[in-house]
């Protein structure tokens, strides 16, 4: 696996370039090892082996179809829900094989947040969105608490300001991006370590998008992220590591820079030159 | 032409057709009803007419059809010749209600009789005539016909007083005494069932004997009321009211046998509109007289709404748990697609079948093994194992769930994966998400299946004819009996209602504008539920609504 060992070098490479980062924010986060996934018969992923460290954004970028999603959702085992479904391999979080038998899918899912390409509101009010997982979780024991909970939530997805006077209106009120923003608020109110976007700007307008973006980087400073996303400008400017996959395979993975300037393999060149895609 | 084709101009006109044809036809349908039944409550001026033959009624006139040319004379072939329709009452006199009158046969009509009046009885129907003397045991207290008109009015208001007065005792306090009774009765019964293997009749009798003992007391109160009642009929059958008809025969009737009496002649229009409305109200809460054909319906829409509303509960946990489990829960394969199939054929299967499955199932099986458990001691009379209005629900709740079940799968079916996957990516288990997210939105669609099973259910009469409807039920299922719902009684139903009139009355022709006016009060009663639940399902929407952007 040369990835791999590019992986490791890079990691070298990056811990040297920033000298007064702490080593405990560059541990490995989550390992993914020989990982294969069946649809039916059909395979969609091949093979991937790759670690996301703490603390950095990873963007996964490639034509549509080549199972980036599938692997984002693999990550907080949304690709339950899907009947006939085949895995194998290895994905460890924490150290943790969340595929192992004695992991409660539920329970995971607490620990890991996401944001869906198509912002999804609950249709209840703005307040009862970000409530929600607090609630569902037993995370509160007081209306104060929920109170305090929601609204440090709604600042850290910087909403609150926009919606402070508009709690009990509701969600579908909201403009697109704020729609989208409620959303992260709602992830990120139920404390996880992880955050799971899937392309959460590609229906938003280039204004939203801007503030989407500068949340991520935000949110670095506490969280794993994770994104999906087919605009090459995004990952470019988000992302610490990029992830390249192509029909199923993942065929490059490297610090962004790296990716966008001196790709190792043809392919890879050839995506984010605009060459094919 | 291929152009006019190809535009489908022709298209959009025939849905603007078929709009309109379905338009017409409601609206006629609507005026049908309300022209034919708006004569049950419009009073018609009263007309005297005296035949050739010198007989003279006094009565309304109802309607005038010509006589076919073929049954006519041939001097009179020319001319034509119209036959016209008069409703005489005083049914206890002439043995007939209506009478048709051909023009030849009619010597005069007067459009005006002097002092002509229409009297509402408890039996026997309208009586047309003059009044001539109010009578107190049979000694007159008016001087002339004048003074009686005057004070006809108050010694009506009277007997009205003392009829309800005693209607209260009958059907309040000697009701519930009977009840008791009869519960009495049942524990005796059991008793007597329980030590059957007993020789001696001392011991029942021991045991029995606090329940003979509150059962006499319960007589004696029963007595107490009995002579309660005979007093007061005694008083209201003193006075009494002397008519002629207008042929000139006198009759007694006494005055509590009258419910008001009218001279419609005299009202002008906006007299005979209250009139009309007073009327309306008594046909809405009253209780029917002389066998259904007069009084009210209100036992009828009692029962009608109970049913509906029984039904609702009954049907709607029943189709919810079973849609969810189709589209939430069940592996999506053949034996699904097989059930869902059934399930939608199931809805057409036709009702009668459905009323037998309930005779059967519920009734025969289910309340006969209730009977045998708990109810031993009263057997052979079935209490549960006979019609009821929670068999005849029930009933209809297995016709209508099909409707459900479709409804709550559509409306499961809309709602966006998105908004699933947000809650269950958020740590939420599956039925957190069911109860918190999918089924308050869901909720609008699945009271659009409830919504079109009330209009099912309300209109079905052939399942509750072997159910437990029955023509005319001594109680309400409801009342203040503990435990104050009874849903083994039997119950009248607004569509068994206008069967029963409109074809089982001896008397249709006077019954034809009850039919057509239950009618249009079955389907108000059917709009008003679905208005009502319209309005919960606006409020739902309103508070769910799951489309974004």
């Amino acid at each position: 696996m040369p990835e791999i060992e590019n992986n490791i070098s890079v990691q070298i490479e990056y811990q040297s370039e920033n000298p007064q980062k702490k080593s405990e924010s560059d541990k490995t986060k989550i390992i993914v090892n020989n990982l294969n996934f069946y649809y039916g018969e059909q395979i969609a992923l091949k093979n991937i082996s790759m670690n996301i460290l703490s603390n950095q954004v990873t963007a996964l970028i490639g034509p549509s179809g080549c199972g980036k999603s599938t692997f984002l959702r693999l990550l907080n085992r949304m690709n339950d829900l899907i009947d006939n479904i085949k895995i194998e391999g290895e994905l460890k979080i924490d150290g943790i094989n969340i595929y192992d038998r004695t992991v409660n899918p539920v329970n995971l899912r607490k620990k890991i947040g996401m944001i869906f390409q198509k912002s999804n509101p609950f249709p209840k009010t703005i307040f009862e969105n970000v409530a929600y997982g607090l609630r569902v979780n037993g995370m509160v024991t007081s209306k104060t608490q929920l109170e305090e909970k929601v609204e440090y939530s709604l600042k850290q997805a910087a909403l609150w300001d926009e919606v402070k006077d508009r709690l009990k209106e509701s969600a579908l009120s909201l403009s697109g991006g704020q729609q989208q923003r409620l959303c992260i608020a709602r992830a990120l109110a139920i404390e996880p370590d992880i955050i799971l976007m899937d392309e959460p700007a590609s229906a938003l307008d280039p204004i939203s998008t801007a503030k989407i973006e500068e949340l991520i980087l935000e949110l670095k400073q506490n969280y794993t992220i994770v994104i999906v996303t087919h605009n090459m400008q995004q990952a470019a400017r988000v992302s610490d590591w990029t992830a390249f996959f192509y029909i199923g395979e993942l065929i490059e993975f490297n610090k962004t820079r790296t990716i966008f300037t001196n790709p190792i393999k043809k392919q890879t060149e050839d995506y984010v030159t605009g060459r094919f895609g | 032409m291929k152009e006019f084709f190809k535009s489908g101009d022709l298209f959009i006109w025939m849905t603007g057709l078929g709009l309109g044809v379905s338009l017409v036809m409601i609206t006629g349908i609507l005026y049908l009803i309300i022209i034919n039944g708006s004569d049950y409550f419009w009073p018609q001026n009263i007309v005297k007419v005296e035949t050739n033959d010198g007989r003279a009624y006094i009565g309304q006139k109802m309607t005038t059809e010509k006589i076919p040319l073929a049954n006519l004379d041939d001097s009179l072939q020319s001319k034509g010749l119209k036959r016209i329709q008069f409703k005489v009452g005083n049914r206890e006199l002439y043995g007939f209600d209506f009478l048709w009158l051909d023009e030849s046969e009619i010597k005069k009509i007067d459009n005006n009789p002097r002092n002509a009046l229409c009297f509402e009885r408890l039996e026997f129907g309208n009586f047309f005539g003059y009044l001539q003397n109010i009578y107190r045991d049979s000694t007159p207290i008016t001087k002339n016909q004048a003074d009686a008109l005057k004070i006809l009015p108050n010694y009506l208001d009277i007997a009205s007083d003392l009829r309800s007065e005693i209607k209260k005792i009958e059907k309040d306090e000697i009701g519930s005494i009977n009840y008791k009774i009869e519960e009495l009765r049942t524990k005796i019964k059991k008793v007597e069932y329980e030590n059957k293997h007993i020789k001696e009749h001392k011991i029942i009798e021991e045991k029995s004997k606090p329940f003979y003992v509150e059962i006499d007391s319960y007589q004696k109160g029963y007595t107490k009321l009995q002579e309660k009642i005979d007093s007061l009929n005694k008083t209201a059958k003193a006075y009494s009211i002397k008519l002629t008809t207008a042929s000139g025969d006198t009759t007694n009737i006494p005055l509590i046998n009258i419910f008001h009496y009218y001279s419609p002649n005299e009202m002008g229009f906006f007299g005979k509109l209250g009139f009309a409305f007073t009327k309306i109200y008594e046909f809405i809460f009253d209780e029917p007289r002389e066998s259904n054909t007069e009084g009210g319906v209100f036992p009828a829409i009692f029962g009608t709404i109970m049913l509906v509303l029984l039904m609702s509960i009954a049907v709607v946990p029943f189709g919810v748990l079973a849609a969810l489990y189709l589209r939430e829960y069940a592996k999506q394969g053949f034996l699904v697609r097989t059930v869902r199939i059934a399930v939608n054929n199931l809805a057409g299967v036709p009702s009668i079948v459905f009323g037998i499955f309930g005779l059967g199932f519920f009734i025969y099986s289910v309340g006969g093994t209730i009977d045998k458990l708990f109810y031993p001691e009263l057997l052979p009379t079935p209490t549960w194992g006979t019609g009821g209005i929670l068999w005849a629900s029930l009933t209809l709740a297995l016709l209508t769930v099909p409707v459900v079940i479709v409804a709550t799968e559509e409306a499961l079916a809309t709602i966006p994966r998105g908004i699933r996957e947000a809650s269950l990516a958020l740590g939420a288990t599956k039925w957190q998400t069911m109860k918190k997210i999918i089924l308050p939105a869901a909720a609008p669609g699945i009271l659009t299946g409830l919504i079109l099973a009330m209009a099912r259910a309300a209109g079905e009469v052939a399942p509750l004819m072997i159910t437990g409807v029955v023509k005319l039920a001594p109680s309400l299922p409801l009342d203040w009996n503990l435990p104050l719902i009874h849903l083994d009684r039997k119950f009248m139903h607004l569509g068994f209602h206008i069967y029963d009139v409109g074809f089982q009355s001896p008397n249709i022709e006077a019954a034809l504008p009850m039919v057509y006016m239950t009618t249009l009060l079955l389907i108000a009663i059917v709009i008003l539920l679905n208005i009502t639940a319209m309005k919960i399902r606006t409020n739902l929407r309103k508070k769910y609504k799951t489309s974004v952007f």
